[in-house]
């Protein structure tokens, strides 16, 4: 087999993973993590100059090349982040030794099933690789042990796994519908074969696949009402797997969906995907914001804005048409980058505090001004306030909604006027007045986070033509 | 294909959905076990068939994993654990058995109607163990809401699982089943181990999965 970047995604991470498991010393392994996620984001880079051809198991092509960059790139930051993060877990003795060892294998071996997830060509595979991102997801949430610990990670699990579950049963669904056109075999399976043929599928087959993915795979983006352990597995989990699960695992299962919106879009006789995802999108948008009110729990607040935005961007996806392609794409992007950072900085404050109830912090701008500002910029960014990147792809969103269906326009703009302030009311106690609340000296690497939130900064207020242009490229592949 | 391949693959799948039944209405543990250990023999027996109908031998493989993993290893494992659990003797009020039953016939009448109708163009055999499948997949999932208890809850996804397997072998020629099948069992087999290990009685003081909605996060 020779060596291209495809190959280097996949390998890199597990051997990492396979090396971390052995290495005891916790310094070195928090490098090596580093090193590997570096590695992988360069082999992804490196995606957009070489591309390998696609083969039945593997496909790399423009949509899954941007998914793929990102998932990398935030792979590598909050490496990073984790690094510090994990440093003061093992010294406060909430972790030990072994668990960080397990800690890091287990960081790589979900980088790996995320990558392998968007890079499957095979439906099968794909499902395969998001069961794996799951479980190991459901042994992070678990790892501090304790009783909410546990909880948590028992109702994801349970959950995730009759999604899944569902996800499968419309898999083959997929395939008993392709089989009577392709032919037996593993033909059947391979993506760019069923985009090709899906025209002749039976559509009554597609359609009830299509529901049972929907609902599947609708369960791990955390779409409403299929969210319930959504923000269990993200308070109770250490802070780093909470930046990934908003910022990448989420996007993983919405890509395992835009992959079947595809060949849907291809049969004419299959029902429009849009509407349920519209319906889906808003129902999760309205239900998170009115949710964010009575948050007690800072990271319960910002999973409950993950699902607010997660449910912007498949309303997205589902109005369809190059604007709203556009919009969901930059939205996904912009949301990734910019609640990881948020995590980033709660992780920390979570960690100077000790606790992680809203009722204990405050005044966090005049003891931990870094953290303090930085979270508020997060904030602002993730409420949609001008002139941060969310703000131009929410804007792109109502707009382009506004053109087609006012109706749906006026749901949106009012689900997002609640959240926003919603988050600001819970901010206004965090940030401002009399400090509260234990307080210690903040050991964290401030470099992620205020390189995601200027990242986030820049888009705003000025996007090179040539992101422009490869993002309506994209956008114009999906349909 | 002759009428008896046909006949057979039938019964088994018939047989499967029947058991499910029997699984809605089991209030002990141990009785509930043993009708899931059934399950999977019929679940095993019926993946051979097809294995044997279809000339497909890598069925075979699982085949076997049902047979050992599931109707043998699983069922052992979890009546180990709840005695050391010591919730053997437990009786657990299975809500409304009548109206759960209706319920699952309800569920049964759906997904034949729902897959019957779509399917006019496949192969009748397929066709069917996709019906009796999804009733299987949708009866598991009825079981998984009415219980209460976090290890019938598990039987319950077990079953789904199951009919996810019948699903996967009756559509002939389908790719990676075995390596799907795998998959499963190594989820399963974390939850098993799982239930051992974070000793979900000692932490929750109980396996009633009600005791945990004391949790919500929000009232510490």
């Amino acid at each position: 087999m020779t060596f291209d970047a495809l190959t280097g995604v996949l390998a890199i991470p597990a051997a990492a993973a396979a090396l971390l498991a052995t290495l005891p010393d916790y310094r070195a392994t928090a490098r090596l993590n580093i090193v590997a996620t570096t590695l992988t984001l360069v082999c992804a880079l490196s995606l957009f100059v070489v591309r390998p051809l696609p083969g039945p198991y593997l496909l790399i092509d423009d949509l899954n090349a941007t998914f793929i960059v990102l998932t990398t790139f935030v792979g590598f930051t909050t490496s990073v982040f984790s690094a510090s993060y994990i440093g003061h877990e093992l010294a406060t003795g909430r972790l030990t030794p072994p668990f960080v060892r397990f800690y890091h294998a287990m960081y790589q071996v979900l980088m790996f099933a995320m990558n392998l997830a968007l890079i499957a060509n095979n439906i099968g595979l794909m499902w395969v690789a998001i069961e794996m991102a799951t479980l190991t997801t459901v042994l992070m949430v678990g790892i501090y042990r304790t009783h909410e610990a546990l909880e948590a990670a028992w109702k994801y699990f349970i959950l995730g796994s009759v999604g899944i579950a569902l996800a499968l049963f419309g898999t083959i669904l997929v395939y008993m519908a392709a089989r009577p056109v392709v032919g037996e075999g593993l033909d059947a399976m391979v993506w760019t074969v069923l985009v090709k043929r899906a025209g002749a599928f039976d559509p009554a087959l597609l359609n009830v696949a299509f529901v049972f993915l929907l609902l599947g795979y609708g369960t791990k983006v955390g779409l409403a009402p299929l969210h319930a352990w959504l923000p269990d597995a993200h308070a109770e989990g250490p802070t780093p797997i909470s930046a990934v699960l908003s910022g990448l695992l989420l996007n993983v299962a919405l890509y395992a969906l835009l992959r079947f919106k595809m060949l849907l879009a291809v049969n004419e006789g299959a029902l429009a995907p849009g509407p349920l995802m519209v319906t889906l999108g808003l129902i999760s948008l309205v239900f998170a914001a009115f949710m964010l009110y009575r948050r007690r729990d800072i990271k319960r607040l910002f999973a409950y804005s993950s699902i607010e935005h997660m449910g912007i961007i498949t309303f997205a996806f589902g109005m369809g048409g190059p604007l709203a392609n556009f919009a969901g794409l930059l939205h996904m992007t912009m949301h990734s980058l910019t609640k990881s950072a948020i995590f980033f900085a709660v992780g920390h404050i979570a960690q100077v505090k000790g606790t992680q109830r809203i009722a204990d912090m405050g005044g966090l701008t005049e003891t931990h001004p870094t953290l303090g500002w930085g979270l508020i910029l997060g904030v602002v960014a993730i409420a949609g306030l001008p002139p941060l990147g969310i703000f131009m792809s929410e804007f792109l969103v109502v707009s382009s909604t506004f053109a087609r269906a006012p109706a749906l326009a006026i749901i949106l703009v009012f689900g997002l006027l609640v959240a926003l302030a919603g988050l600001f009311l819970r901010l206004n106690s965090i940030a401002f007045g009399e400090p509260r609340g234990p307080s210690a000296e903040a050991e964290a690497s401030y470099v992620p986070m205020f390189a995601h939130l200027g990242l986030v900064l820049t888009a705003g207020i000025y996007m090179p033509p040539a992101v422009v242009a490869w993002f309506q490229n994209v956008a114009g592949l999906l349909g | 294909m002759s009428r008896i391949d046909f006949d057979v693959a039938h019964l088994l799948a018939g047989s499967l959905v029947l058991i499910s039944f029997l699984e809605l209405y089991q209030d002990r543990l141990y009785a509930l076990l043993n009708i899931y250990a059934l399950h999977a023999l019929t679940l095993a027996a019926s993946v051979a068939w097809q294995a044997f109908v279809q000339d497909a031998p890598h069925l075979y493989v699982t085949a076997t994993i049902a047979l050992g993993f599931k109707a043998i290893v699983i069922p052992v494992a979890l009546h180990r654990i709840i005695v050391r659990l010591g919730i053997h003797r437990e009786i657990e009020k299975v809500v409304g058995a009548g109206s759960t039953m209706l319920a699952g016939m309800g569920l049964v009448a759906l997904s034949m109607v729902v897959m019957l109708r779509v399917t006019p163009g496949a192969d009748p055999l397929a066709r069917e163990d996709l019906a009796f499948a999804l009733s299987v997949v949708l009866l598991g999932l009825l079981m998984m809401v009415t219980r209460r208890n976090a290890v019938s809850q598990v039987v319950g996804f077990m079953s789904l699982e199951n009919g996810l397997v019948l699903a996967a072998t009756g559509a002939k020629g389908m790719p990676l089943v075995v390596e799907i099948s795998v998959a499963f069992s190594v989820l399963i087999a974390f939850i098993v181990i799982g239930i051992f290990l974070f000793r979900i009685r000692e932490r929750f003081d109980t396996v009633d999965v009600q005791a945990l909605d004391s949790f919500r996060g929000e009232r510490r």
